[in-house]
């Protein structure tokens, strides 16, 4: 991908150039749907689905790569020395277990990068899985969040733990910037600040 | 009641210039439909049949007298000179323009009010019991506990998307109120063998297209851990609530579909984590929040008043008014009042602006300047004085707002209906009213008794009918409007769910057969026997069978 060089992202409160790409998978037309409390693995509108042996094939690309959870799962022994040499990281979907991916790897601050995509902006479920591989899992890289990323749910996913964000290619990523400063003093303690408002400041 | 500082302040500010520039946004064509949609949701606006409609948060239902004002300016200035008050507390507007919206959440924010999250899949308005702070029974006044849930509440960031809307209710009474059993999540506060505030933890409720009471999932939770064993349960919910599904992807779903006990172990396991972390609540914070909710400067007063007594002797208007609208207090020499709005012309839980202002009035000269709405849609002056009671019940009678009903069958929960929300299958406004006309016989309606009838236009059940003790539901048959009734649901703490009693019918037979179900129960009750004790009595099959029988008969004889 040679956008790559001229990508653009948030990334700490600034707009910067990327040098991260994101791997895809590729179009599979299949609608599987689970009932609640399966653990969860449909999307919004029924999962796609590759079987391991797709997956196990899918050629990872040079450079640093953000390697969807399901593919590095399959291929993490073939992935070492890339891990080492820091040019991994992980993608994960909204409808993926955060679970899978802490026992897929001895060291989550192993990857530099972690993304979690949103299918759909109204998608909830990455802020949660953030706050998990924040508070509970101890990761102190890059957390992204990537796909139908917009200004409006900006501040909530800084909140949640979000340090950079791929912003919709359609969007201007300059406007979307402002988002991250919706509101000055949140009420309860959140990821980026832990203290609720009562704890922060003498009230009344 | 509680009052605003300047954090409170600001988030509302910041949130009324965050709408209007997204606002702004979408009608330049810069955000989508659906983009737009959950960002205007979340401050409640809806977009109905004839206009949006925008939904104003009136948190656990407390209201002082500017804020009744600034309601009242809101329906005169941007609206057709009414409100409805809601199930939830709330009260809507159904006229005002998209471009107005920002100017009025401007002008609410002055009085310290909002429309945040009053809709979409996030956590919804927080509802109490109207009488909360001075009702004889209540045990913990849950006030303080919802105005810190509901600032918890207000943006959390990890739970602002869930897979559908989220509701908490939390009471404090040994008579419940709130109807907890019918929410996401209730709380129902006790005091526990060691003197400390607890709530049994009640998830998994709600009406809807499944109506299903909640389950105990917690028989004792401290109050200091409220926030965080919430946030336990909604992670839970948020990570593995269906979203494939809108009608499948309430809470209580996900409690069925893995059962009470795995879904209690999820949240437990999750709230190991989160035990103890800086949400947990502070005797510092409780304390400066309870300080809001202090009772007023009462008088000291005796139990009786003889000019009340003597009132109540000779005007049988004022009695017949007191026995209904007028309710125990825990302060000696005072009452809490109920202003009905249901009289028979005007649809139930509205209110035009002109009652509105009059209400605010009547609050500054009887009642400490504070009102209450009660999720079966009237208002409420808490703290009225027994000697003032006479003079409040002659004013409120001239601003239409002392109908007798109170808890009686013309006191109908009614959602706005077919007339103007765009998810109805039927009207429900038409039908409540040719009710309140057919037993406008006052006489006739106190000799029924306490009768809780809810309509409903479709099975969202905004008008919580599978509760009421005669529910009716709108049906949508071949483009039609039908309506299908139930009997024997009840709210409160022996809460259930009522039960069809057969075909539906068309709009113009409702009245009819809301008569003849009124019929079985006069022609079987025992003495002093509401009508919720003869139907759990007897059973559908008697009311069925007057009902049906009849209708039968006149098929049969081609009429």
């Amino acid at each position: 991908m040679s956008e790559a060089s001229t990508h653009r992202i948030i990334a700490d409160g600034a707009i910067v150039a990327d040098g991260w790409t994101l791997m895809a998978l590729p179009q599979v037309e299949e609608a599987v749907r689970k009932q609640a409390g399966k653990v969860v693995l449909f999307r919004l509108t029924g999962e796609q689905t590759h079987t391991p042996e797709q997956l196990a094939a899918l050629q990872v690309p040079a450079g640093r790569v953000l390697v969807p959870l399901a593919v590095w799962r399959l291929q993490k022994d073939a992935l070492a020395a890339r891990v080492a040499a820091g040019e991994i990281g992980i993608c994960v979907d909204t409808h993926e277990m955060v679970e899978d991916l802490v026992e897929s790897c001895a060291d989550i601050n192993a990857f530099p990068v972690i993304a979690v995509r949103f299918e759909r902006f109204a998608d909830g479920r990455g802020y949660s899985i953030a706050t998990l591989l924040r508070t509970r899992y101890g990761f102190r890289g890059q957390l992204r969040a990537v796909g139908d990323v917009l200004r409006d749910q900006l501040f909530l996913m800084k909140r949640c733990g979000f340090n950079a964000f791929d912003v919709r290619a359609d969007r201007d990523i300059e406007v979307a910037l402002a988002g991250l400063r919706d509101f000055t003093e949140p009420y309860q303690g959140a990821v980026d600040e832990p203290q609720p408002v009562w704890r922060r400041h003498a009230r009344g | 009641m509680y009052r605003y500082d300047s954090y409170d302040q600001r988030l509302v500010d910041e949130r009324v210039a965050q709408f209007r520039d997204q606002t702004q946004r979408y009608l330049a064509g810069e955000l989508s439909e659906d983009e737009f949609r959950p960002l205007r949701l979340q401050n409640g606006l809806y977009i109905q049949r004839h206009a949006p409609m925008l939904r104003v948060a009136i948190p656990y239902g407390h209201l002082s007298a500017p804020q009744m004002r600034m309601l009242a300016h809101v329906a005169r200035k941007y609206d057709r000179g009414y409100g409805h008050f809601s199930t939830r507390q709330n009260i809507q507007y159904n006229w005002p323009t998209l471009e107005s919206i920002p100017d009025i959440l401007a002008d609410l924010a002055t009085v310290e009010m909002h429309a945040i999250q009053t809709s979409g899949n996030c956590i919804r308005n927080i509802t109490t019991d109207q009488f909360a702070g001075v009702a004889p029974d209540e045990v913990i006044d849950p006030r303080p506990l919802a105005e810190i849930i509901r600032q918890w509440s207000t943006f959390h960031p990890e739970f602002a998307l869930l897979p559908r809307k989220f509701k908490i209710a939390v009471s404090g009474s040994l008579q419940d109120r709130a109807v907890v059993q019918m929410h996401d999540i209730g709380l129902e506060f006790f005091r526990d063998d060691a003197g400390r505030i607890a709530a049994r933890v009640w998830a998994g409720g709600g009406l809807g297209r499944t109506p299903i009471l909640g389950t105990m999932i917690r028989e004792h939770l401290e109050w200091q851990h409220l926030l965080t064993y919430c946030e336990a349960i909604l992670r839970v919910y948020n990570r593995h609530g269906r979203r494939d599904n809108a009608y499948k992807a309430r809470i209580k779903i996900l409690l069925k579909a893995l059962g009470a006990e795995e879904f209690s172990r999820q949240v437990e396991a999750e709230w190991v984590h989160l035990k103890d972390n800086p949400n947990t609540i502070t005797q510092a914070e409780f304390d400066r929040v309870a300080a809001f909710f202090e009772p007023p400067a009462y008088r000291t007063l005796p139990a009786h008043d003889a000019g009340f007594d003597t009132a109540l002797a000779s005007d049988p208007g004022f009695a017949a008014w007191v026995r209904r609208c007028v309710h125990g207090h825990r302060q000696p020499g005072y009452r809490a009042v109920t202003l009905s709005l249901k009289s028979n012309d005007i649809a139930p839980g509205d209110a035009t602006d002109a009652q509105m202002d009059a209400v605010a009035e009547l609050s500054e000269r009887y009642s400490f300047g504070e009102i209450r709405v009660s999720h079966e849609q009237n208002l409420i002056l808490a703290d009225v004085e027994l000697g003032q009671l006479h003079a409040l019940w002659q004013a409120a009678r001239e601003h239409g707002l002392a109908t007798p009903n109170i808890g009686l069958l013309t006191d109908i929960i009614c959602c706005p209906g077919g007339d103007f929300c765009s998810l109805a299958n039927a009207k429900s406004i038409p039908i409540a009213q040719a009710i309140q006309q057919t037993f406008d016989d006052l006489d006739y309606l106190h000799d029924i008794g306490e009768l809780e009838l809810n309509i409903s236009g479709c099975m969202n059940a905004c008008g919580h009918h599978h509760v009421g003790h005669i529910g009716i539901l709108g049906v949508d048959k071949d483009g039609s409007e039908w309506y299908q009734i139930t009997i024997g649901g009840k709210q409160g703490s022996d809460a259930s769910l009522g039960t069809v009693i057969g075909p539906s019918f068309a709009a113009d037979e409702v009245p009819g057969v809301i008569t003849r179900l009124i019929e079985v129960y006069v022609r079987d009750r025992h003495a002093d026997e509401r009508f919720i004790d003869t139907v759990r009595r007897l059973g559908v099959a008697p009311f069925k069978e007057h009902v049906y029988g009849k209708r039968a008969d006149k098929e049969a004889a081609g009429v």
